[in-house]
């Protein structure tokens, strides 16, 4: 717990180093303002991808149906729109409806875009550029996202409006659903890296894009059923049934107006980036750019300029990466029609999950199918990480002394099979 | 946590625990008898692990609590069911209308 | 220990107990709601800073996410007009709340007496080991030794693996019945073999019975709320 706000590195640089003018800081306050660096950066980001987005999708969704979206607003391509509407919205008055439950009301944007700002507490950009390098961080991060349909909820219900209601009912059960093939699916490469925490997962696949985990034959799939679950998370089309305009007025945002409305896109774009970099992070590689060109850097240049040069140039890719599925999103989005809510519920109940759960059980057969095949004796050989096959991983990981403690382990209790109960 | 100890810990499970009991007691509705339900369990937990934190009891509080919250889960679940069986054959969720077979 | 997390813990505990007495005290059955989800979501906290990482996780996810919301999803679809509130008369009020300050007196003052610093051997003894590919990542430096991480040791004893005790690594073999001749070096991740000897069994329980119990009532559970909640189809009369 001595890392609850994980900043480790910042915090132990300014604690050991100090900063100008200020000398050292004592352990508590290097935290607190490596914790704030974090919040600051990762606030950032959390805001940035939003406008960006909102004016992709109009220019996206302009260009798909033949139209030129905008084009006044900040030079040629209409780029500050986005700008321009926040400010517009921010002005609005805020209204709160005379049937609403008043408090409830005003609280509940702000559970939706907490819930999808601490998701992006464990999710690294780079290597070890998470703000939280959690050991739980996928787990985590899923409980966080899934906390963002308790404020949908909230906003229907305190709406005091029928449409509102509708559309937060809709919403949840559609959300609860979609959650459940989601993790599992998300759990695939979990079982092939054989770790929680996102850094090591991207790490195990770095190297080159034959090191992917969308090349593994059972996650190949599951990254198809996890994208479609996400894009149902994020209440994206055609899963957006609470905000079916054609039934339901707006579902649940339709009491809403002004800032409070903004800050629930803010938090649907910032959702779909977390959604996507997750995807990116565990199937496609996170920052590795597929050529090895960022491990030829790190493996000529261990520490110093080049391995920050290197994680920069991964950050990069991962932006990109995660930028195009954000893209396919918007794209699935303008060329699909609305499916209807029972259609929805059988596609999750009656597809995803059953799907799902043969990929997992394929995926955690698998190795010890290639163990079998390839001769080994023990079925759980190699330490969990290790099982991935990784030709040109960068990090040599040192060995700690007493390597192997899981085969000694799996082999005493194997060797004394009324271990178990004593 | 070493400032702090497991004192203060107790004292949150205590009144989580006093809390989800007075409110199992005073509520009539049904649904608020099921959360003063998950009140105690939560308090039991925060107990467990307190203690797997600060004494010998290791890892076995966390094994523990991971057990109650699943079985939480599927209690919530059926009580849930239940609830919602007895609205429909009373139209209220009042527990102290089903008295029908009160001699 | 910094300062930081002592001022969480005051925050998160205040609103762990003050979601708990407004759970208690409001008459709104949705307020009760969101109420419950601040204690629940507090009391993760809480078990985040005591170094329960997958449990705080768990908490979040089965608990906020899964059950709080099935629970609002009953309160919506039986709060409906004069539901909402169901009130209790003001002696019931007065009398309850007497009855939980003395009872809160007693379970308080019972634990406050009790000083568990004598029963702790050695400090969060859950938490503190890295083990198997965590050590190897905290070798490998971009995963910080960090307390917390009981993700792997968790795992392993579902499986009726239990490193923490059967590799010496944390517990002192004073206070298990075990007898362990290695010796512990507090800090220091010791990771000896305990001496495997037909005589005397070394292996510690796990939970792998239990888990597998919990599986097949999950799954009874499951088909036992869907019976219940069913549609019923009315007789033609």
């Amino acid at each position: 717990m001595d890392t609850l706000l994980a900043a480790n590195s910042l915090a132990e640089y300014l604690h050991t180093n100090g900063v100008p003018f200020f000398g050292q800081l004592d352990e508590s306050t290097a935290m607190i303002v490596a914790a704030v660096v974090h919040v600051a950066l990762v606030g950032a980001w959390f805001g940035l991808p939003a406008g960006l987005f909102i004016w992709a999708e109009r220019k996206v969704s302009a260009r798909i149906q033949d139209r030129l979206g905008p084009t006044r607003c900040g030079g040629k391509f209409g780029w500050l729109q986005s700008l321009a509407d926040g400010i517009k919205l921010i002005q609005k008055e805020d209204l709160v409806p005379k049937d609403a439950d008043g408090l409830m009301f005003r609280l509940a944007p702000y559970i939706v875009v907490v819930a999808s700002f601490v998701g992006y507490i464990a999710l690294p950009f780079s290597d070890g550029w998470a703000a939280m390098t959690l050991d739980v961080g996928l787990f985590l991060t899923l409980a966080v996202l899934s906390l963002e349909v308790l404020g949908v909820i909230l906003a229907g219900y305190s709406s005091g409006s029928k449409w509102a209601l509708f559309g937060a009912m809709r919403e949840g059960a559609q959300m609860v659903s979609y959650e459940i093939p989601m993790a599992i699916c998300a759990l695939c490469p979990i079982i092939t890296a054989g770790t929680l925490n996102l850094n090591e997962v991207a790490l195990l696949q770095s190297g080159g894009a034959w090191n992917w985990n969308v090349l593994h034959p059972f996650n190949f799939f599951a990254f198809f059923v996890y994208f479609t679950c996400a894009t149902a998370s994020c209440k994206r089309a055609p899963f957006d049934l609470a905000e079916a305009e054609s039934e339901l007025v707006a579902g649940f945002l339709t009491e809403y107006s002004g800032f409070r409305w903004s800050l629930f896109f803010l938090a649907e774009y910032a959702s779909m980036f977390l959604v996507s970099g997750l995807a990116v992070v565990l199937f496609l590689g996170g920052w590795d750019d597929g050529l090895g060109i960022i491990t030829a850097i790190k493996t000529a240049f261990p520490d110093g300029l080049g391995n920050f040069i290197a994680n920069v140039i991964g950050l990069k890719v991962f932006l990109i990466k995660s930028s195009v599925l954000v893209c396919v999103q918007i794209w699935v989005r303008w060329t699909l029609p609305r499916l209807r809510i029972d259609q929805v519920m059988t596609t999750c109940l009656k597809y995803l999950i059953p799907i799902s759960c043969f990929l997992f059980a394929g995926t955690v057969a698998y190795p010890l199918v290639l163990a079998k095949m390839s001769g080994q004796t023990s079925i759980i050989g190699a330490p969990a990480g290790e099982r991935l096959v990784q030709p040109g991983v960068i990090r040599e990981i040192k060995r700690v002394k007493s390597t192997g403690i899981t085969p000694a382990a799996v082999k005493v209790s194997a060797a004394s099979p009324e271990g178990g109960q004593p | 946590m070493q400032a702090i100890g497991p004192n203060p810990f107790l004292f949150i499970g205590a009144v989580l625990f006093v809390c989800g009991v007075i409110c199992m007691t005073t509520k009539r509705n049904g649904i608020g008898v099921l959360m003063g339900v998950e009140l105690v369990l939560n308090g039991a937990n925060l107990n467990f692990i307190t203690f797997s934190r600060f004494t010998p009891l290791g890892l076995d509080g966390q094994v523990f609590s991971l057990f109650v919250i699943v079985l939480a889960a599927a209690e919530a679940a059926v009580a849930l069911a239940i609830a919602l069986n007895f609205y429909n054959n009373h139209l209220t969720i009042d527990v102290d209308r089903g008295d029908e077979l009160h001699g | 220990m910094s300062s930081a997390e002592i001022i969480l813990f005051w925050l998160f505990a205040a609103l762990t107990c003050g979601g708990a007495i407004s759970v208690c005290v409001s008459q709104n059955v949705v307020r009760m709601a969101f109420s419950l989800v601040l204690t629940l979501g507090s009391t993760a906290v809480l078990f985040l800073l005591l170094g329960a990482d997958f449990v705080g996780a768990t908490q979040l996810l089965v608990y906020v996410g899964g059950t709080l919301v099935l629970i609002v999803f009953g309160v919506m679809l039986t709060a409906t007009g004069p539901f909402t509130r169901i009130k209790s008369s003001a002696a019931d009020g007065i009398l309850s709340g007497l009855i939980g300050v003395i009872f809160l007196f007693i379970v308080a003052s019972t634990v406050t007496s009790v000083r568990w610093m004598d029963t702790d051997k050695e400090q969060g003894v859950a938490s503190k080991v890295a083990f198997g590919t965590h050590a190897k990542a905290v070798e490998g430096g971009f995963n910080p030794a960090q307390q917390g991480n009981t993700t792997r040791q968790l795992g392993l004893s579902f499986l009726s693996l239990r490193p923490d005790r059967d590799l010496n690594l944390s517990i002192p073999s004073a206070s298990r019945k075990v007898p362990n001749t290695a010796p512990v070096v507090p800090g220091s991740p010791v990771m000896e073999m305990p001496e495997a000897s037909a005589s005397e069994p070394k292996l510690s329980a796990g939970y792998l019975l239990p888990f597998e119990i919990v599986s097949v009532h999950l799954l009874v559970v499951l088909v036992g709320a869907a019976y219940l909640a069913r549609t019923k189809r009315r007789t033609k009369s």
